[in-house]
């Protein structure tokens, strides 16, 4: 029995169990979704690096290791000072917390009534309106995709935030993901689901972090859904525990005339996988994914994103940074499609890759697939060390060496942390990178 | 005791030899022009004073304020006063000049075990110094030299010496790519930083900037050695006259001009 059948056996075992759970359950429509997953899952298996999406990203730590499923968040031990490291400034904000993958009432922060918003636990808004799985989650476009398949299979709780047409929620939604692990091996699969309506706005702040000793893989999955002429933010932290892996994907959906702005920035994880995949639905949409990496030790981290310019006259943007110490390796995959009737597409994608060490390494590739004629597209990678004229520059004037070459990595990195528009989280950014990026280096005790 | 002292200093860069032994001293409240044709080594001797470290002395030695100058790292030597106007000043993305400039003028005041500024004090500064130099408050909050004209560059440079106050300048060809109003505007800051404490040394290539900022003494170097020093007149000779007769009368003759003689 090879380790490929021997894995799929352990998650068709652990299927079993967990529909077994479900007693009435398993005639449901969302079921039916979770069915799908599974059999997608089982067919495909975990990725190789034989497969061109996962060239450079060898999963076989996690295809290796018996990823227990977290059923629920009993028993975790997580009281609310394990959170504070992971609050963005004060309290009395909005914040959803998930202790493995599944929400936690009493840790969470919820404003009584917000009227034309519903914030909660996916869990509680399925049972309330079963058509949502129908509707918004059976239509996840990374079908394919194993993980994503594994997250649908599995697909029990997550964050629900939905704000209707015309309103526009100030505050951020933090959604504080936590691993609360002990020997076992942990899998932790939050599903997420936002919709804003038509003209609706709002900012989505994902956070994920771990505590206790145990290795456990996130495998988290966002479906954003953006009405004509609505906005959103979302904003993601990823500090997951160095023995742990992390794979997000967060797929999203635009009417024309919306606006979406992501900025994913990933500083923790032994093995980190952001996908990011963005499809316009309508005219006039635009979109812009920004990411900073910051990776030392072996930690690898793999950033792939897809712009789909399915209609005409969208412009996206795109800036991907990194700054790899150590033999840490980074990854950047960046599509864009523009399909034939995209006529009037505006896209540009920069990825920047700044290497502190000689063994840190990145594969960078931009992959553009244009059909139509009358479109505007650039691409550009850099990867390199500090420029020495400007380090130069910087002693000539009186700064010490180290504090140069600091200030120049730290530079180079902000310029992704100014583009945060949720000040809490760019203040909390700013202070993080500060410590991260001193001597020289890249830090991880902090 | 003269500022800068530098004596029988040899350096090149990757094993060519540039400078071939230079000596020049430099008192306080003193300006000395150093020019020469393209490729004398002018920009050379800026980059070794400064700390480049590209440069490697293989001879001589550089006494400021007494004290060896080729031993400090270029930080060191910012700190105890050296400053240099770089010729092609350098854009640094994401760092405003407001944040650079304070960081190096505390590390200038901490080094001295001055007080360090704070953001108060240090605005009030910066709003002082803007003045003399008739510079661009906009270009304060934007990243150093990111996006800057040639000119902006340059005034940037006078104003980042104006802020941190050396004791030895050294512009090196500040004068190059300035139109004549931007020209004049940065001659006029240099002007009015002078004080009987403090030193410059003007590296260029035409006399021009040397009708507004008046030296006192003129050197000219030639193949890494100067050939010959002067009072202010000397500039207007070169101006007339270019570099090759004192090449002819220092007996060094261009090699092209003493294969023809010997025919």
């Amino acid at each position: 029995m090879n380790a490929s059948t021997e894995t799929k056996d352990w998650y068709a075992g652990r299927f079993a169990r967990f529909e077994e759970g479900l007693n009435g359950a398993s005639q449901s429509p969302l079921h039916a979704l979770r069915r799908a997953g599974f059999a997608a899952f089982a067919a495909k298996g975990f990725p190789t690096t034989a497969e061109e999406e996962w060239r450079f990203t060898n999963v076989s730590p996690i295809a290796a290791t018996q990823f227990q499923p977290a059923f629920d968040c009993e028993e975790s031990g997580v009281t609310e000072p394990d959170l504070r490291p992971w609050s963005l400034g004060r309290t009395g904000g909005i914040v959803l917390v998930l202790i493995n993958g599944h929400f936690s009432g009493g840790l969470s922060s919820i404003p009584a009534s917000l009227p034309g918003v519903s914030i909660g636990s996916l869990a509680a808004a399925l049972a309330r309106d079963p058509a949502l799985a129908e509707r918004y989650l059976a239509s996840a476009r990374g079908g394919g995709d194993t993980f994503t398949a594994l997250n649908t299979a599995f697909l029990v709780d997550g964050a629900f935030v939905r704000v209707d047409d015309g309103v526009t929620l100030q505050e951020p939604v933090h959604i504080l993901s936590l691993a609360s692990t002990g020997g076992t091996p942990l899998l932790v699969q939050p599903r997420h689901l936002v919709i804003a309506g038509k003209g609706a706005r709002l900012s989505v702040v994902e956070t994920y972090s771990g505590r206790g000793p145990g290795v456990y893989l996130t495998n988290a999955v966002t479906e954003i859904f953006v009405g004509e002429g609505g906005g959103v933010e979302h904003d993601t932290l990823q500090m997951e525990n160095l023995n742990s892996y992390h794979v997000g994907t967060t797929l999203i959906s635009l009417k024309g005339k919306a606006s979406f702005t992501s900025n994913a920035v990933n500083l923790g994880g032994a093995l980190v996988r952001n996908n990011v995949s963005a499809l316009f639905q309508g005219e006039h949409a635009e979109c812009t994914l920004n990411g900073l990496s910051v990776a030392t030790g072996t930690q690898l981290v793999d950033n792939h994103t897809v712009i789909d310019h399915a209609s005409p006259r969208c412009e996206s943007h795109e800036l991907y940074k990194a700054v790899l110490d150590g033999s840490a390796r980074g990854v950047f995959n960046g599509k864009i499609f523009v399909r034939q009737d995209a006529q009037k597409t505006d896209a540009k994608q920069t990825n920047k890759t700044l290497l502190l060490s000689d063994e840190a390494t990145i594969d960078t590739k931009p992959q553009l697939e244009i059909f139509a004629d009358d479109v505007k597209c650039t691409h550009g990678a850099t990867v390199g060390q500090l420029d020495e004229e400007q380090v130069f520059y910087l002693r000539a004037r009186g700064i010490g060496a180290t504090e140069a070459r600091d200030l120049l990595t730290f530079a180079f990195a902000t310029d992704v942390i100014n583009r945060v528009h949720v000040d809490a989280l760019r203040e909390k950014l700013d202070v993080l990178l500060h410590t991260r990026l001193r001597q020289g280096r890249v830090n991880l005790e902090v | 005791m003269s500022l800068l002292e530098v004596r029988n200093l040899h350096a090149g860069v990757q094993g060519n030899a540039i400078l071939e032994g230079i000596n020049l001293s430099v008192g306080k409240g003193e300006i000395h022009a150093i020019m020469g044709p393209n490729g004398s080594g002018k920009s050379t001797l800026a980059g070794v004073l400064a700390g480049r470290e590209a440069y490697v002395v293989t001879e001589g030695e550089v006494l400021y304020q007494g004290k060896d100058l080729l031993g400090l790292s270029p930080e060191e030597r910012a700190r105890e006063g050296l400053f240099l106007a770089f010729q092609y000043p350098v854009e640094i993305p994401g760092v405003t000049n407001m944040y650079f400039l304070k960081a190096a003028l505390n590390a200038i005041r901490k080094h001295r075990g001055i007080e360090e500024l704070d953001a108060m004090e240090f605005i009030a500064l910066v709003k002082e110094k803007m003045k003399v130099i008739d510079f661009d408050q906009s270009l304060l909050n934007r990243p150093v030299n990111e996006g800057f004209s040639g000119g902006e560059k340059k005034r940037n440079e006078i104003f980042q010496m104006a802020v941190l106050d050396p004791t030895l300048a050294i512009l090196d060809e500040t004068d190059s790519g300035l139109d004549i109003d931007a020209l004049r505007i940065v001659a006029e800051g240099v002007n009015r930083l002078r004080s009987p404490e403090n030193a410059v040394v003007v590296v260029t290539h035409y006399q021009r900037l040397l009708n507004y900022i008046v030296p006192d003494f003129v050197h000219v170097l030639i193949d890494g050695r100067i050939v010959k020093s002067g009072g202010k007149e000397l500039a207007l000779v070169l101006e007339e006259k270019g570099y090759d007769w004192i090449r002819e009368e220092s007996g060094d003759v261009p090699a092209d001009a003493h294969a023809a003689g010997s025919k």
